[in-house]
């Protein structure tokens, strides 16, 4: 037996799916929460599972969301429908019910928040509603844990019974809508049971002018006349579009059901006051912007300065000290010196500078999560908005581009929250031009090395720098690749909760766990890829000389395109290749190429190999060329496809070559 | 008059909702139907978009996008 979880953002939803399944997901309608069909087990009976579906607001075809809810409950079948509703904002919530009683599945309605509700001293009279939508309500409370077993266990038995919602007529009798929709449903019925659609809801489909669902019918074309027809003496006899027509029927049941059947103290909640009342500090005119860069400070000195420096120094001790026993215990077994330098120089090396990352990225989404759950990410997205649609985009990129600081590969998997596919894509692409962590240590060596005094200047100098050019490649595409309108930015400003403690522990581990496995598979293969070319000379025997391997010849031819930027030596370049594997491979590779050991050592090396200028091309280029292979396999996920992902390499690489050009010409002509 | 011209702390009555296609159905589906009252809580910072009061709930939306909902200014 199967279930979909459906219901609007903000609704609890992927809380009550926490509650039903105990599987790792998080609260929170921002960056790549829902949007991924996720599917779970019910705790207490194994055989039946649970599909979380994305939050959506209606069945229309215009985001990708209710795209992808509306193909589930047509072409997978699922046996059920659980569909969630915020008891405390009852009214918005309905409007998608409607819509999906027509769908004629089994439904249940999870009547949400009901906590709150009483709290408030408000009454649902949840018979009454009931009765009136046709189809069972359970009142729960998903944070709570309240309800959840009466809703499984009715849940079960609705499908078992097999009981279709008993409603999906919502006009009011007589009327023009009504007319029009039951015509339409004498047109269409043979093609509709024909493409397994239920008729009810093509027909609405149809009045509402859903071109995929015309399509879908495969409708004559005196068929496709004849409703144009109708359709147009309705909007003539009612004088409003088709759409409002629909959606004015829906709103209108739904004010009348709730006067008989909803009792408000207050026409507003408690926690909708209070959330008025932190709105007056967090989005007020004056303040909103510098306490929204004092938090995100907060938020990046926890992660980088204070926390995580510390356990990432305490991890990368532990993997030194596994090396070492195994790097004994392979001398001891008298292996090969290919196998101990492939599992200690090649794995041990590779997959362990990467993992000595890992506690940034937990602490970074520790805190992330917060501000997500507690409704503040929202806020973020209501202040940026001006800002970001000068780039030819909406407040919601904003927080895929915050998590880019992080960490590319999660920043761009959350784009997928973003309901334009144009929106969507431009984001992906903006992405990789904001400075990940991985890239930090090589800014650390090299600001060390050449600019010990104004280091944090540099650093500081660098992010803003890949900020710009983000901002000027967002002007390139917008008036290039993107042309068009930006979608609309209608969003909801949900109220502010104190985050569960056990969804932010769940996401945090969730991305950990994402962290490691990427860090297992395309990492682990890559860096064994780059092993085998640094180990092994043009005759495939294992070099002494780092200088020979097939890596350096690589890096020897390929050098000379990089001579113009001021930094054509051959180590350079391979460290850059070897950066593809993860940023932070860069440093390891001067180190083990210059001879020099550890990064300490490494300081001194540098400064006599680059200028300061050169070092600051280096960097430049360093910044924006094109991201790691675990970015780039995000990228191909998020795109669709190699080309666009070979697109984004070649865009990105090219980019990051004129600008350290223009860098570099510029210093030799002020400062020779 | 139209949304966008409506003052912080205003409210009004929306007669009509235009716009294209995916706009005036998102805006229908968030709620904005005629004869609903909507009541503008605030604008943002940078002086847009604004924010909402309508069906119990906070909306937010660009000014261009609320230009296109006709509103009767009410007390």
């Amino acid at each position: 037996m199967t279930f979909a979880l459906i219901g609007n953002q903000n609704s609890g939803k992927t809380t009550l799916f926490n509650q039903l399944t105990g599987s790792n997901q998080h609260v929170g309608n921002f960056p790549g929460v829902t949007v991924e069909k996720k599917e779970g087990t019910l705790r207490k009976h194994k055989d039946v599972s649970v599909v979380d579906l994305p939050g959506i607001y209606s069945l229309s075809p215009y985001t990708a969301e209710e795209v992808v809810t509306r193909d589930f409950a047509l072409n997978d079948k699922p046996d059920g429908i659980i569909n969630i509703v915020d008891a405390t904002n009852i009214e918005r919530n309905l409007y998608l019910t409607l819509q999906l009683t027509e769908l004629q599945i089994p439904m249940i309605l999870a009547l949400n928040m009901m906590d709150e509700v009483t709290a408030n001293g408000d009454y649902i009279d949840i018979d009454k509603l009931s009765s009136s939508l046709g189809v069972p309500v359970v009142p729960i409370s998903a944070s709570k844990n309240d309800g959840i077993d009466e809703l499984v266990d009715r849940a079960i038995a609705t499908v078992k019974n097999g009981v279709l919602p008993q409603k999906t007529d919502f006009c009011q009798a007589g009327g023009e809508l009504h007319k029009t929709i039951h015509s339409i449903a004498h047109i269409i019925e043979d093609h509709a049971n024909a493409a397994g659609i239920p008729t009810r809801f093509a027909a609405t489909k149809l009045v509402e002018g859903d071109t995929p669902m015309m399509q879908r019918l495969a409708l004559h074309k005196d068929e496709v006349d004849l409703i144009t027809i109708l359709v147009q003496n309705m909007e003539k006899a009612l004088g409003t579009y088709r759409d409002a027509a629909l959606a004015d029927m829906r709103y209108d049941f739904i004010e009348r059901l709730c006067a008989r059947c909803v009792e408000k103290k207050h026409t507003q909640t408690k926690q909708q006051l209070r959330s008025i009342q932190i709105d007056k500090i967090l989005t007020h005119k004056v303040f909103a912007l510098p306490i929204f860069l004092c938090i995100m400070l907060f938020v990046f000195w926890i992660t980088f300065g204070l926390v995580g420096p510390v356990l990432s120094d305490l991890l990368s001790e532990g993997i030194d000290l596994v090396t070492q026993a195994t790097d004994t215990l392979l001398i001891n077994l008298q292996v090969s010196e290919w196998l101990r330098s492939l599992v200690i120089d090649g794995v041990f090396a590779g997959v362990g500078s990467v993992l000595s990352f890992l506690p940034t990225i937990v602490v970074l989404f520790f805190l992330l999560s917060i501000l997500e759950d507690s409704g503040y990410m929202a806020r973020v997205a209501f202040v940026m908005d001006k800002l970001l649609r000068k780039i030819g985009l909406s407040g919601r990129s904003f927080v895929p581009m915050l998590i880019g600081f992080g960490c590319s590969v999660p920043a761009i998997m959350a784009t997928r929250t973003l309901s334009s596919e144009r929106d969507r894509r431009m984001t992906v692409m903006l992405i990789p031009f904001i400075s990940c962590s991985a890239k930090l240590p090589i800014y650390t060596v090299f600001t060390a090395a050449f600019f010990p005094k104004g280091g944090a200047l540099v650093m500081m100098g660098l992010y803003v720098f890949g900020i710009l050019m983000g901002i000027l490649s967002a002007f390139l595409l917008k008036n290039t690749l993107f042309k068009g309108k930006p979608v609309p930015f209608v969003m909801e400003l949900p109220a502010y909760r104190l985050p569960a403690a056990k969804s932010v522990l769940l996401h945090m581990w969730e991305k950990a766990k994402d962290f490691i496995v990427r860090a297992f598979t395309v990492i682990f293969f890559a860096t064994i890829v780059i092993w085998l070319l640094q180990s092994f000379d043009l005759r495939f025997e294992m070099v002494q000389d780092s200088s020979q391997s097939i890596l350096a010849n690589i890096g020897k031819f390929v050098a000379p395109i990089f001579a113009p930027l001021g930094f054509g030596n051959w180590q350079a370049v391979t460290a850059l290749i070897t950066g593809l594997t993860a940023k932070e491979a860069v440093v390891s590779t001067f180190a083990v190429l210059t001879g020099a050991g550890d990064s300490s050592s490494l300081i001194p090396i540098l400064s006599s190999m680059f200028t300061p200028l050169q070092a600051l091309s280096f960097l430049v280029f360093t910044l924006l060329y094109m991201p790691c292979v675990a970015a780039m396999a995000a990228v191909k996920r998020e795109l669709g496809g190699y080309r666009s992902a070979l697109l984004l390499m070649l865009y990105q690489t090219a980019f990051a070559w004129v600008a350290a050009f223009v860098v570099y010409s510029f210093g030799l002509l002020f400062f020779g | 008059m139209t949304l966008d011209n409506l003052k912080i702390g205003r409210s009004g009555v929306i007669t009509a909702v235009g716009g294209d296609g995916a706009l005036r159905r998102r805006l229908l589906d968030m709620g904005l139907t005629p004869k609903t009252r909507v009541m503008v809580r605030k604008v943002a910072p940078l002086g847009d978009p604004i924010e909402l009061h309508l069906r119990g709930y906070e909306l937010t939306l660009r000014k261009e996008d609320a230009k296109n909902i006709e509103i009767n200014e009410v007390d």
